[in-house]
């Protein structure tokens, strides 16, 4: 049996849900450019993650196998129009800029999964945490993406200038290439990379292994 | 006009693709693009769909949600926008469930051949997003409906394209941490950046 604190902390690392179960890869990536967004969406994946979890847990007995994905849908689609009433109320830039990504939570494998896969088995409690410590996990990554693309891209963190851009009479000419798109894959590779090294179980079994080199006179 | 939406098609297919620049549908675009049949099949899924759902979201939101659209049923101050999330999700799940009984039942063999691929597109990002990009944009009609093909075309292209390449990488020497997910990552990447290459085409 897992303990809570398993539940919790597992999702951050161990068992990562981008880089481990590749799940809410979908939305996720174009809002890192910068780190006030990145954190506006870490908050609200967290939120509608851990609620999404405790209302379908908590209705898990009650509702019938073939018509279980549309009931997570709504619960999960009035979680995040609750998320997108208030952003707009409270911070209607940062809502802006955001566009359409507060929608797609809705779409988020991450909320899905997790409901599917853990809330439907377990009780409200134990859900909670799971839906907090992968929300937690996806944090870790979209920050670490954020941390490297804003500073590298624009010379600046949560708005606050670190390295002066040339621009303004610094030394620092901006990598533009980190404000597209294309970059946060590549951090993203280079991030599963560094994870995989760090905790070795996690490398994919080769489908197909390369025979060692033949020696020339062998060969012969 | 023909050049208008010509344009619009061109720009949703390269210029603003929707798994390369928006990053939409990555999950299902990452975990089923091992070979390139199955990513066909889904490819063509996905189009379909969203030829279909986004001009339908867009009457939704046109005729009932926005401000104001009731005014044809003696409603003029109300504004259901908020509700659009749900309606949007509403439709898609309700469009594919009815798109998989009619191919079931008139198409069997494109039905076999999409299989497990249907009920999964629910949950697929770029479906959701088109419609919101659709509502954000504010798309007539016939704009949405063919936002919505290019949009689809746009994600099918890259998906094959992705499941070419990774066809190939199945047989050459990765370093160990970046085996499978690693170098499917850096390697959607370096397609990106190909993509990005229309990004001066103005049409």
């Amino acid at each position: 049996m897992t303990t809570p604190k398993q539940v919790l902390i597992d999702p951050i690392f161990n068992n990562n849900p981008i880089a481990l179960q590749v799940l809410g890869v979908c939305s996720a990536l174009a809002v890192t450019v910068n780190m006030s967004t990145t954190l506006v969406m870490c908050a609200a994946v967290t939120f509608v993650t851990t609620m999404s979890n405790v209302f379908v847990s908590a209705v898990r007995n009650r509702v019938p196998t073939s018509i279980r994905i549309i009931v997570q849908m709504t619960l999960i689609a009035s979680l995040v129009i609750v998320v997108d009433q208030i952003l707009q109320a409270v911070a209607y830039d940062i809502s802006k800029s955001l566009s359409v990504f507060v929608g797609l939570i809705i779409t988020n494998c991450i909320v899905m999964g997790r409901a599917e896969a853990f809330a439907m088995q377990n009780g409200p409690w134990l859900s909670a945490l799971d839906g907090f410590g992968n929300a937690l996990g996806y944090s870790v990554v979209l920050i670490a993406v954020a941390l490297v693309r804003e500073p590298l891209g624009s010379g600046t963190l949560l708005g606050y200038e670190i390295l002066p851009r040339v621009a303004d009479g610094g030394f620092y000419h901006p990598n533009g290439l980190m404000l597209l798109a294309p970059s946060a894959f590549f951090i993203i590779g280079l991030f599963i990379w560094a994870i995989r090294s760090w905790k070795p179980d996690q490398v994919e079994v080769p489908t197909y292994e390369i025979a060692p080199n033949t020696q020339y006179r062998e060969a012969m | 006009m023909l050049e208008h939406y010509l344009g619009l098609f061109i720009r949703a297919v390269f210029i603003e693709n929707m798994a390369l620049t928006f990053f939409l549908g990555m999950c299902t675009f990452i975990a089923i693009s091992k070979k390139i049949s199955t990513a066909i099949g889904l490819g063509v899924a996905v189009t379909v769909v969203l030829a279909i759902t986004v001009p339908v979201n867009n009457l939704i939101y046109n005729y009932l949600l926005r401000d104001g659209a009731l005014a044809w049923a003696g409603f003029p101050e109300i504004d259901l926008s908020f509700l659009g999330l749900l309606s949007y999700i509403g439709v898609i799940a309700a469009m594919v469930q009815i798109l998989e009984m009619f191919l079931d039942r008139f198409v069997p063999r494109l039905y076999n051949a999409l299989g497990v691929f249907l009920p999964l597109i629910t949950v697929n990002c770029a479906i959701m997003g088109a419609s919101l990009f659709m509502v954000e944009r504010d798309y007539t009609f016939t704009e949405s409906t063919v936002f919505g093909l290019g949009a689809g075309v746009g994600w099918a292209l890259a998906i094959t394209a992705l499941a070419g390449v990774r066809e190939k990488l199945q047989y050459s020497d990765v370093p160990e941490g970046l085996r499978g997910l690693g170098i499917t990552f850096i390697s959607v990447g370096l397609i990106s950046m190909c993509f990005m290459s229309f990004g001066g085409i103005d049409i």
